[in-house]
């Protein structure tokens, strides 16, 4: 497995793909954080890093299934599957250490917006006054869903050998992971049961997350959502069996 | 060190792609494993290195079970796939450390592996080149040393030399014979004299049932293993006389004084018209064995067995 993770992440930082990403989320952030008025921290008054954790996912939509779309399609459309599975390698190794190279190639691209918080930190008045516990909790919560999107990415490679179609699904299944079940709920055909809906998407144990409270139900939401997606990626992988 | 392959059957959906095939490869032995395309070769070396599972029957690597223990048989074979997949954004000398690692070669054991193998493989001066940069003929030396790198025990080839330009061919002939020492080797071709070239055994499969499991020598012996010379004068011969020569079976008037002749099944007839000609007061100009033997031989046993199968 580390082979294949050191593998992977290392033909990120040779290519263009890491230093696209984590550029271009910088940049994005970056801009809505401190430039564009409509979200700027600067504008707004409150030393407070909301405008990261609210706009952040929606910029991982698009720019996760990017880094996940070749992981397996890539291997499909060369023939290399078949060189990786006919290693002493098991199906479960591969998939791991893609699904961590990708999510470790995410982190990447997050550390450096821990400047943000220092920046905040000393911009507060009395200084130091941002809330560091919810920005704590929020951190984790954005990692838990880069992690869930990165399996969910993976699981959309494994399923097409065109990386287009593969891109274009994973941002539809993790758009609708995150939000769609909020958005669903909100119809009037749930009665009582609308939270229970509203509880099976991504969104809620986010925002649960990012009030600063670690709760443990919401880490094995996080992780039941990427389990899901590596056992589908698993099956299919395995389906060459069959 | 051995492959046994016992009853084996695959099914791709209606398809019977392998049909109960058995043979085995005991310690060190080189064999040719040849049939015409889709006659089942590929599926029976992607059984062997786990890549599918049979449908029935069992494959076993140095004793150990594909089905039952893949990774320890993964760990042993090394495998040539047919299209020789590689990474071509790696450099030749990662991309080999790359599979080095898979096989859990560390440290500086890998690096000496890589350095072998690369010099082995004659990649010295390509080895800071990117895969993609590479011809065929160097990447299919870089398929091969991928499939040497953590000194397998097993080697499978599929086609290693399929593409490759007549110079190139020889060097990968000679390469495969060069590291075949001490290994058990099998690879797939339907080039005739590629067998002749690595191999004493030959290994015939078409539609799925082994046709001829035997030496190369057994089989040229046998069958319609006659001789065909290509005998050619100097002035005019009349065809007649030659067909009266001492063993020969048919002539065929090519035009311009040339012959070709066939013999009677083991016999040689090069001296017989040697003497034709000394006595007839002719200029022999050529003499030349056809090497058709081999081809003739395939295509024999190939159609043989699709008539058989039409009958069933």
């Amino acid at each position: 497995m580390l082979q294949i993770f050191l593998k992977e992440f290392s033909s990120f930082l040779n290519s263009l793909i890491a230093y696209v990403v984590v550029g271009v989320f910088l940049l994005a952030i970056g801009l809505l954080m401190w430039v564009f008025p409509e979200s700027s921290v600067l504008d707004y008054g409150y030393a407070d890093m909301s405008t990261l954790f609210s706009l952040g996912p929606y910029v991982f939509i698009f720019l996760i299934p990017a880094i996940t779309m070749r992981s397996f399609s890539e291997e499909k459309k060369g023939g290399t599957m078949e060189l990786l599975f006919t290693k002493p390698l098991t199906d479960l190794d591969i998939i791991l250490g893609k699904f961590l190279a990708c999510f470790a190639l995410v982190l990447l691209a997050l550390l450096p917006t821990l400047i943000y918080y220092y920046t905040l930190y000393t911009l507060g008045n009395p200084k130091g006054n941002v809330d560091t516990p919810g920005i704590i909790g929020s951190y984790i919560g954005l990692a838990m869903l880069a992690a869930a999107f990165c399996a969910i990415g993976v699981m959309a490679s494994s399923l097409s050998a065109n990386q287009i179609v593969a891109f274009i699904l994973a941002a539809f299944l993790c758009y609708l992971t995150f939000a769609a079940f909020d958005a669903l709920s909100a119809l009037d055909v749930w009665g009582t049961r609308a939270l229970s809906v509203k509880q099976l998407g991504i969104l809620f144990h986010y925002e649960s997350m990012s009030r600063g409270l670690i709760d443990s139900r919401d880490l094995v939401y996080f992780g039941s959502v990427i389990f899901l997606a590596l056992s589908v990626t698993k099956l299919i992988l395995g389906s060459r069996q069959w | 060190m051995s492959l046994h392959i016992k009853h084996l059957t695959k099914v791709y959906g209606p398809q019977k792609a392998l049909n109960d095939i058995s043979f085995s490869l005991e310690d060190g032995e080189i064999v040719g494993f040849l049939g015409p395309n889709g006659a089942g070769k590929s599926s029976t070396m992607k059984i062997a290195t786990c890549y599918l599972p049979p449908t029935s029957g069992q494959v076993l690597v140095d004793g150990l079970d594909v089905v039952e223990e893949p990774l320890a048989v993964k760990q042993i074979t090394g495998y040539l796939p047919e299209h020789n997949p590689l990474y071509l954004d790696l450099y030749v000398h990662e991309y080999l450390a790359f599979i080095g690692s898979l096989y859990g070669l560390k440290g500086s054991l890998l690096k000496k592996r890589v350095g072998e193998m690369i010099e082995r493989c004659g990649l010295t001066l390509e080895q800071n080149k990117k895969v993609e940069a590479l011809s065929k003929g160097y990447r299919q030396r870089v398929g091969l040393a991928q499939a040497l790198i953590h000194e397998p025990r097993v080697l499978i080839l599929d086609e290693p030399t399929s593409g490759l330009d007549p110079n190139q061919l020889i060097e990968i002939r000679k390469l495969i014979k060069d590291i075949s020492r001490n290994k058990t080797v099998i690879f797939s071709t339907h080039i005739m004299q590629e067998v002749q070239a690595l191999c004493d055994r030959v290994v015939v499969i078409n539609r799925g049932t082994i046709v001829a499991d035997d030496s190369l020598d057994s089989l040229l012996k046998g069958g319609s293993g006659s001789q065909t010379i290509i005998v050619e004068f100097e002035g005019t011969v009349d065809a007649n006389l030659l067909r009266a020569v001492n063993g020969v079976s048919s002539v065929v008037d090519e035009g311009k004084s040339k012959f070709k002749v066939t013999a009677a099944a083991g016999i040689d007839i090069r001296p017989e018209l040697f003497r034709f000609a000394a006595d007839q007061k002719l200029s022999l100009i050529g003499l030349r064995q056809e090497e058709n033997s081999l081809e003739n031989i395939f295509s024999s046993l190939t159609a043989n067995s699709n008539r058989a199968d039409v009958t069933n």
